[in-house]
């Protein structure tokens, strides 16, 4: 008897498993959304800058050079060590084999908004597609097409480097469904400049991501909003940037993101010194955007 | 200075607690390259606060008082890096808590001193335009900055 029970105790508990795995399977965008949309390479590059996606997919070597290039090789192998192992940056240049060029725009709007490969895999979250789902389609089809316009490399992507049961991709369906689709953390942008600088915060420049601590799960803890966090890596602290961290003025602010000097003219220095080559080369209003956004944050 | 050396001068057992005392004193022995490297940023600071006070409007342009602040930034970026005067090998935020300095910097240090180069190349660019009038100040200052964050990007770690 206590046998039939054990054993429609697993069975329950596999199919609840199963059930769970297809509940949370990846989910591409669906192509319709995009039918018409012509992008404008032009206006993608600045989509482009202010998605810092150059930081992360330049070659190792690339970060080491003075400037980033403004056509720049997105060749990808830099590491980013993390407490669930170590993610390597893949190719995503224009390559048709080794990068993303044979991509169509719903697929490479689905990788960059929803975390889902052309093959229908989550991608890990490593790749900031929880605050790229806040991007526009014009905005996503604009950086489509500014893609193709560089310079292709051949160099293979490598493989992550992580340790059971983080190397389970089905299981990020579950970390999406906790993490993916929670709206905007300010809820209401009093003005257009706010709401500008929420979109490039919270959405394209992913702050969060470093400036926000993390849950056991590794998902934001929207509780501790830009509060500040341990660095990636785990050595040293990545500082706070919400008001109660950070008292600089906006113009204070938007000059850090055009030079990289602090208030007492320290500067940028790390990952934080490419978003200011980034940020460098948007408009001014849209640096002023960022520093309206952070001042109006409530906490 | 070579052991052997002291050895000839002092008695073996002196020599052996000499040496004893060195090693104890190690991780202390850097204080003064980190006083020397972290003093010369700091003065950097200062002088580019002056500069970029004039630069963002904040302070009244004075081409006297901007020109002896850019001669400054010249006088500290002419002072050659080395292992020996500010960077000795081991000395990096892997081992002390009181540096931000990378390892790569040792790994890198050619790399690293025509990083420091550039700081000079832009330095030379401020001092000629600083006493000229506000306007060239801004842009000066930023390609200073543009120096300082080629540098930071590869070597400088975040906050302990």
């Amino acid at each position: 008897m206590w046998r039939r029970a054990v054993v429609a105790i697993l069975l329950i508990g596999l199919a609840l498993g199963a059930a769970v795995l297809v509940m949370t399977r990846p989910r591409a965008l669906p192509a319709a959304q995009f039918a018409g949309l012509a992008g404008d390479a032009a206006r993608g590059e600045a989509v482009f800058h202010a998605a810092g996606c150059a930081s992360c997919h330049i070659a190792p070597e690339a970060v080491e050079q003075a400037e980033m290039s403004a056509a720049p090789v997105l060749s990808g192998g830099q590491r980013f060590e993390t407490a669930f192992g170590t993610f390597l940056a893949p190719n995503i240049s224009p390559d048709p084999e080794a990068g993303i060029g044979g991509w169509t725009l719903p697929q490479f709007a689905s990788a960059v908004m929803r975390g889902v490969s052309p093959e229908g895999a989550h991608y890990y979250p490593a790749f900031p597609y929880v605050a790229y789902s806040h991007m526009t389609r014009e905005d996503v089809a604009d950086l489509y097409a500014f893609f193709a316009t560089l310079p292709a490399s051949e160099a293979e992507s490598r493989p992550h480097e992580l340790g059971f049961p983080f190397n389970i991709r089905a299981t990020l369906g579950v970390w999406k469904a906790l993490n993916l689709d929670t709206g905007w953390v300010l809820e209401e942008a009093e003005t257009e400049q706010i709401a500008r600088g929420r979109y490039l915060v919270e959405g394209l420049g992913h702050c969060a991501e470093c400036h926000t601590p993390r849950n056991a799960l590794g998902g934001l803890d929207r509780a501790r909003w830009l509060a500040g966090a341990p660095a990636p890596s785990g050595e040293g602290r990545i500082p706070a940037i919400a008001p109660s961290g950070l008292d600089w003025a906006a113009e204070d602010i938007a000059y850090y993101l055009e030079t990289g000097f602090t208030p007492e003219f320290d500067s940028a220095g790390g990952h934080m010194a490419l978003v200011v080559q980034n940020y460098a080369r948007l408009p001014a209003e849209d640096r002023a955007a960022v520093a309206g956004y952070l001042k109006a944050l409530p906490f | 200075m070579p052991t052997h050396a002291l050895s000839r001068i002092l008695s073996p057992a002196a020599a052996a607690a000499l040496i004893a005392c060195g090693s104890a004193a190690l991780a202390q022995d850097f204080d003064g390259h980190l006083s020397a490297r972290q003093g010369q940023f700091a003065s950097l600071g200062l002088s580019l606060g002056v500069l970029g006070g004039m630069a963002r409007g904040r302070a009244d342009y004075d081409p006297a008082l901007a020109q002896l602040a850019a001669d400054y930034v010249v006088a500290i970026a002419s002072i050659p890096q080395s292992t020996a005067l500010q960077w000795p090998e081991g000395s990096d935020n892997m081992a002390l808590d009181t540096t931000r300095a990378e390892p790569a910097i040792w790994d890198n240090f050619e790399d690293f001193t025509n990083k420091w180069a550039m700081l000079g190349d832009a330095a030379a660019e401020l001092q000629a335009v600083a006493g000229t009038g506000a306007d060239a100040l801004g842009p000066a200052v930023g390609a200073l900055g543009q120096a300082c964050r080629a540098c930071h990007q590869s070597y400088r770690g975040p906050e302990n």
